[in-house]
């Protein structure tokens, strides 16, 4: 299909299911019972879900290919965002040319910087993005102030030119939309006591990533993809051959650098604001966290890590002590004040805590990620079921 | 010239603590080959090192005064703390003056405890994985303890004030002949820095002129041929840890004063730090500590008034340009070792 191997179609297929489904997946509970508190399938969230998938998806074909660990990623997505502010200022609220100039502003930034940054390898890339992207973010605090709109970041305002869209009545205020069809608008499906949020916004962006997560198969896949991992596992081998690894690896950044751009640009087209703490580093951390958490280098892995983390921070970090002990209300008294205790930093506004702690199990003992993870537990059961003795051949190094 | 003399004074201060964790970074990577992103997180460890013990100090039990009456005529409840019990009044006032310098010696011991845990425990286990891996389990590590900080002791910074001894500011422009009053300088700051120059200097003496120092200096050239020799040269590696922990957290202690600490310090240093040790060179522990105070005191020129209205924002953004013209025209950074990271 498309182009792709059987089982890489399958996987795509796979994930345009849960992807298209989502409103039912991420609201297994009934409304206003117990647990509707870990729903997450409302717009705000689901949208933030698939952003992120596509941010940590052009992250892993960086990091998961070329084993290039860069620590400014944020800095593109921010630019990308800004971009796509200022189209929405000028032109015209509709979402589409605000995100293909995000695509190129982002993509045109990471030629730079990644064209400087790519002489080194090994740490120093590491420190080189890093101090890229804290420029950036240190720029557009205060000197760049007049394009970023500094701390207080950028909106679409009632008084923009909007050269494409016509006047504004008086006081409402410009939504985002595609060809009119606005990004905050939803239609609730209720059945029985169960209530499905379908907006627009998350389709979109869903459709979006669903074809940046093809286009990731098809470079996995390529050529390009081996050359990428060649890079990885021996540059020096490949430089002896004759090959020049600086195009590939310059390409793979530019490619990177352009989700990024398309992430941040699909952010302002579903909250239509743009601020500079996007580029702090802390956000370039978060998605080393994604794409690691998840297992660099594979191809689902990043979503799963995106959608691991914004879960946490979004759902466990609304659970509080009362709730905690609600959970435990049928243990004895000090029982329960123990376990709750004992939970409590873990939880609510200590999610970082749990993010932290299961980061570093991740790295420790599956550098894989989750997805060895559960590869792993896969071949634990096939192997219980078929009972075979077979020896496993050990992958030639 | 005052300008001058006073914008080298204000780097010396920043400077002397990038130079401290930077030292320490080199220590680690020099001996270990690790990168360690936790050791932002260490200077934060040993910052709230401080206001742990000044808690400590100023533990209190109520008692009732009956000298003094509240306003109804009742003997009022007064808070004393514990060491008035154990020391006197005024004994006991000036130990909880002294609560940060007296954190070194508090210090000292839990941060040496947690390097050479940290390196036991979960350091260790990374020698022969690649970098990517180390940077990304301190950088877990980095978020674990931050977050352990937050939890015990809130968000929102906590002043720990310098004993009133060294409140105040020093003219230095009158030393030096200026005018009065033109250059004055926190003495806090000064003895920051005199800090900072001893604990650098005891550092290198350490180093230079131990037995110990030349076996762990004999490590870092060759690793292998001291081993060979039977020496182990691990078990000294894992000190030569816990003192660059203990580095970390003595910058971190002496430096309360001039920043009230909050959990995210390391992190907000440890960037700069890194970027510090790159300048200087990976494994050069002179390069470190020259390239931490040239950096402080570039980002204090670069905030002069005058620069900034040629070059507005450079102050923000100076430690990084140097970075990148230091990493793409000299990639061994100021005074890099041949061969040493250099790819």
């Amino acid at each position: 299909m498309l182009g792709l191997k059987k089982s890489d179609s399958r996987l795509l297929l796979l994930v345009a299911g849960i992807t298209l489904l989502a409103p039912f997946i991420l609201n297994p509970f009934p409304e206003g019972s117990e647990l509707a508190q870990f729903n997450a399938g409302y717009p705000d969230l689901m949208q933030r879900f698939v952003i992120f998938g596509i941010f940590a998806i052009g992250f892993n074909i960086l990091f998961g290919l070329t084993g290039y660990l860069s620590f400014g990623h944020a800095a593109f997505l921010g630019v990308g965002s800004y971009a796509a502010i200022w189209m929405m200022k000028l032109l015209t609220m509709n979402i589409i040319p605000a995100i293909i100039l995000s695509v190129i502003v982002a993509g045109l930034f990471s030629l730079l910087v990644g064209w400087i940054s790519l002489r080194r390898s090994g740490i120093y890339f590491s420190i080189l993005t890093l101090a890229f992207a804290q420029m950036s973010y240190s720029l557009a605090y205060s000197v760049l102030t007049p394009i970023t709109g500094g701390e207080t970041g950028l909106q679409p305002k009632g008084s923009d030119p909007r050269i494409l869209d016509a006047a504004l009545v008086n006081g409402t205020t410009p939504k985002a939309n595609l060809f009119g069809l606005q990004m905050g608008s939803s239609f609730d499906l209720t059945l029985g006591s169960w209530v499905f949020t379908f907006n627009t916004g998350f389709y979109i962006a869903a459709v979006i990533m669903l074809i940046s997560f093809y286009l990731a198969i098809r470079i996995f896949r390529s050529p390009f993809g081996m050359m990428l991992r060649a890079v990885k596992s021996n540059q020096n081998r490949m430089n002896y051959t004759g090959l020049n690894s600086k195009p590939y690896t310059l390409a793979a950044f530019v490619i990177s650098g352009m989700y990024a751009g398309l992430a941040g640009g699909l952010m302002v087209a579903m909250d239509t604001q743009a601020g500079p703490e996007r580029m702090f580093w802390t956000a370039s951390g978060e998605v080393v966290l994604m794409t690691i958490l998840g297992g660099a280098g594979t191809l689902i892995g990043p979503v799963l890590g995106a959608g691991v983390i914004k879960y946490m921070e979004n759902i466990l970090s609304k659970i509080n002590s009362d709730i905690l002990h609600g959970w435990f209300a049928f243990l004895p008294d000090g029982l329960e004040n123990l376990i709750v205790n004992v939970l409590y930093p873990f939880i609510g506004k200590g999610w970082h805590l749990t993010l932290g702690i299961l980061f570093m199990l991740v790295v420790i003992y599956l550098p894989g990620g989750l997805v060895e993870g559960a590869q792993r537990i896969n071949r634990l059961f096939k192997s219980k079921s078929q009972n075979d003795s077979k020896a496993k051949p050990e992958p030639a190094e | 010239m005052e300008a001058i003399v006073l914008q080298i004074l204000n780097g010396l201060d920043k400077g002397s603590a990038y130079a401290l964790i930077a030292l320490g970074l080199t220590l680690i990577f020099g001996t270990l080959g690790v990168v360690n992103f936790a050791h932002g997180a260490l200077f934060m460890i040993g910052a709230f090192c401080a206001v742990t013990l000044s808690r400590i100090l100023t533990l209190s039990h109520t008692i009732i005064d009956d000298t003094q009456k509240d306003f109804l005529g009742n003997p009022l409840k007064v808070e004393v703390p514990y060491v008035h019990d154990l020391f006197g009044q005024t004994t006991g006032d000036a130990i909880i003056d002294w609560a940060v310098p007296l954190s070194i010696l508090f210090a000292m011991p839990i941060m040496i405890l947690i390097g050479i845990v940290m390196e036991r425990g979960l350091i260790r286990h990374f020698y022969n994985r690649p970098h990517a891996d180390q940077i990304l389990v301190t950088f877990g590590l980095a978020i674990v303890l931050q977050e352990i900080i937050k939890y015990y002791f809130g968000a929102n910074p906590i002043p720990t004030p310098a004993p009133a001894a060294f409140k105040g500011s020093f003219d230095f422009g009158a030393m030096l002949g200026f005018e009065p009053n033109r250059i004055i300088y926190p003495y806090w700051r000064i003895i920051y820095f005199s800090f900072a120059a001893l604990v650098v200097g005891g550092v290198f003496a350490f180093l230079q002129f131990t037995t110990f120092g030349m076996v762990v200096r004999a490590g870092m050239a060759d690793r292998e041929t001291v081993q060979l020799l039977g020496i182990d040269i691990d078990r000294r590696f894992t000190l030569m840890f816990g003192l660059a922990a203990a580095v970390a957290g003595l910058a971190g202690v002496m430096y309360t004063p001039i920043n009230a600490p909050n959990y995210h310090m390391g992190m907000d240093f440890l960037v700069l730090s890194f970027v510090v040790v790159v300048v200087g060179g990976m494994g050069s522990l002179p390069g470190a500590v020259l390239a931490g105070f040239l950096l402080g005191i570039l980002e204090s020129f670069a905030s002069m008034r005058e620069v900034l209205n040629i070059l507005p924002g450079i102050n923000q953004i100076i430690i990084y340009l140097v970075a990148i013209v230091i990493l793409l025209t000299r990639p061994r950074g100021l005074m890099g070792r041949k061969g040493v990271m250099e790819d």
